[in-house]
């Protein structure tokens, strides 16, 4: 076990060597640079920014040079955000996109399992057919209308929750909801998925034949193997959730980590843009090893093989 | 009095293309600690019938349309799910066809045979484990102990099935109910698991009602069998007689297409045509099509069990008339 998460950790590295190549070279054949703007600047002090942030070495060296400072750790200085390193930048704002992602994980979570394991015990009744039609408007609605929909309604209209913000946790409600949303739908649909095929296997019919409670036959028996399909989409999804949403940062106005990677992409900000793709890069690495963990924890079968 | 007594039991399949007869009244009773056989080809409802009884057909689509199955005072098909389940796994146990599927992959044997023990009795943990060490002990599973903690992964085939017969055994049942229990094994293996059920059955006093669609395994377990064909039965006999005096046509065509039958490189024979299609009401016996002696008065009879002889009953209206 030891030595399977240790390989797999070592195997995290070329990967995330290959996205900062791509990412560093992508970024740069962009038009325009961080130092581009309306007002115009005199060569000069365009000229001293780009020796000051070593723009004006030749690529190569730059992209070496980049290199030794990420084998310390260092993400390197935010070239918009004046005085800012960008480790310092994504420590700001992960806390916020960790803690709203986390929120929204627990919805998801809670209202997709429980939709999909109630569709899945009843197939093709009411019972399947509401919550499953209930997650493909999940789907269909998109975060940017149904967040100020729910502004609307919870704030504006009943005024119960704050409209806007980050403080206290009557703030995260509604962007918790709203990010969690589309999620919970999808692992409405998996989890019902993967029960439905689940409860068809013989051994749920023995696990019947031997006189159990259905309680017992759906959360006892079938639950591990139905919610394997669950499992997988977890890793991503939960990478995807934590490293903050900015769509949603923007209409609650949450400072977390989304808006900062956007930011960054219009402003040409590139150490911030490489410092953020590799944050999210290993996130989704992390997760996935995870997940790989999780199933074989869940999957007895899956042990022996490669682990 | 019967231990199990079946009365006009039918079971239908409401498809998409029509209503499946699968199983279209049948009755049959078993006696305490007798063997019963049911033996029929893929698809003939031997195993809805058995399943119906427990209560573990799919419905929708499946439906138990009528009929009666008393047992113990209770009448298994009209009482409550909560008094079918006291019944299941404790009184009444059933081991499936395929041990590789019928055992939970994610649960360690010894969770898995514990659990009737735990379910119906209360059991305590410990009292279970010891129980379950002892049970694996007696289907042949010596280091008991150790494998409790294993998972079915890691067993093959063979002792798959001897843990699930362990596990359908433990809460000690009246009945217990073995549905192709043979099948997926090899053939050496084959033998071990009935004597073993066999050897059980004895020491334990319980009913078995044995279901296959291998001639052979009726010949050497079962005391007394049940031809069914089509949802019906078509010849009940004691185990001697079935194979001694077969008295209706399916059955002694069966026996002739038994490979035994036929000398060495000679053309084995076979059934002429197919079963019939159970989505279609079959009026009369539903033989007659495959039928050499088939009359036409075959075609509209009321297809009832009658004795032909003591203990021997068929269906077939000419073996009933004593024309054949």
């Amino acid at each position: 076990m030891t030595r399977f998460l240790v390989r797999r950790v070592l195997g995290i590295v070329p990967v995330l060597l290959v996205i900062v190549t791509l990412v560093f070279f992508m970024i740069r054949l962009a038009p325009g640079g961080p130092f581009d703007s309306e007002r115009r600047v005199s060569p000069e002090i365009i000229k001293n920014l780009e020796a000051y942030y070593n723009l004006d070495a030749p690529l190569h060296r730059q992209y070496l040079a980049y290199l030794a400072q990420l084998a310390r750790g260092d993400l390197g200085p935010s070239f918009k955000s004046a005085g800012w390193s960008v480790n310092e930048l994504i420590g700001l704002g992960f806390p916020v996109s960790l803690e709203l992602g986390f929120y929204a994980l627990l919805v998801a979570l809670s209202i997709g399992l429980a939709a999909g394991i109630t569709a899945a015990r009843r197939p093709n009744t009411l019972q399947d057919y509401a919550p499953m039609s209930f997650a493909m408007l999940g789907i269909c609605i998109p975060n940017f209308v149904l967040g100020p929909l729910l502004v609307l309604v919870f704030s504006l209209w009943l005024g119960w929750l704050p409209v806007a913000g980050w403080e206290g946790i009557e703030y995260k409600i509604l962007p918790a909801i709203t990010l969690g949303a589309s999620y919970a739908a999808y692992i409405a649909r998996l989890s019902r998925g993967g029960m439905l095929e689940i409860l068809t296997q013989d051994f749920v019919r023995t696990a019947r034949a031997k006189g159990l409670s259905e309680t017992r036959v759906v959360f006892v028996h079938a639950l591990r193997g139905g919610l394997q399909p669950v499992v997988s989409f977890l890793g991503p999804a939960a990478a995807g959730l934590l490293s903050g949403s900015f769509v949603i940062e923007t209409v609650f106005q949450v400072p977390g980590l989304g808006r900062l990677f956007v930011q960054a992409a219009f402003n040409r900000d590139y150490t911030m843009i490489l410092g953020t793709v590799l944050f999210f890069a290993t996130l989704i690495l992390l997760f996935n090893l995870l997940v790989d963990v999780a199933q074989a924890w869940l999957d007895p079968r899956l042990r022996n093989q490669g682990v | 009095m019967p231990l199990l007594d079946v009365e006009n039991l039918r079971t239908y399949f409401h498809t998409r293309n029509g209503i499946v007869r699968a199983v279209d009244g049948v009755s049959f009773s078993v006696e305490k600690g007798e063997t019963l056989g049911i033996v029929g080809e893929s698809g003939s409802g031997k195993s809805v019938c058995v399943y119906s009884l427990l209560g573990l057909i799919p419905s929708p689509p499946g439906r138990i349309e009528s009929g009666a199955a008393h047992f113990d005072g209770s009448d298994l098909l009209r009482c409550t799910p909560e008094e079918l389940r006291a019944v299941r796994g404790k009184r009444i146990s059933m081991i499936f066809q395929d041990p590789m599927t019928a055992l939970n992959p994610y649960m360690t044997i010894g969770d898995q045979v514990t659990e009737p023990l735990r379910v119906h009795e209360g059991c305590p943990k410990m009292e279970a484990r010891t129980r379950a060490i002892e049970m694996l002990q007696s289907v042949g599973i010596v280091d008991g102990a150790e494998r409790l903690r294993d998972y079915p992964h890691q067993f093959s085939g063979g002792m798959r099935q001897r843990v699930m017969i362990a596990m359908a055994l433990i809460g000690g049942p009246e009945l217990l109910i073995a549905d192709e229990p043979t099948t997926a094994l090899d053939v050496t293996v084959q033998a071990q698991i009935l004597d073993l059920i066999n050897n059980l059955q004895q020491s334990l006093g319980m009913a078995v009602i044995l279901i296959t669609h291998d001639l052979g395994v009726i010949a050497s377990t079962c005391d007394r069998v049940l031809v069914m064909y089509a949802g019906r039965f078509l010849e009940s006999a004691t185990v001697h007689d079935l194979f001694q005096t077969p008295r209706h046509p399916y059955t002694e065509a069966l026996m002739a297409s038994r490979p035994s039958a036929h000398a060495k490189g000679e053309t084995l024979y076979t059934i002429p045509g197919l079963p019939p299609d159970l989505s279609t009401e079959i009026a009369g016996c539903p033989f007659a099509e495959r039928c050499r002696h088939a009359v036409d008065g075959c075609r509209e009879c009321e297809l009832t069990l009658e004795d032909v002889a003591p203990g021997h009953q068929s269906a077939c209206l000419r073996v009933q008339a004593g024309e054949l």
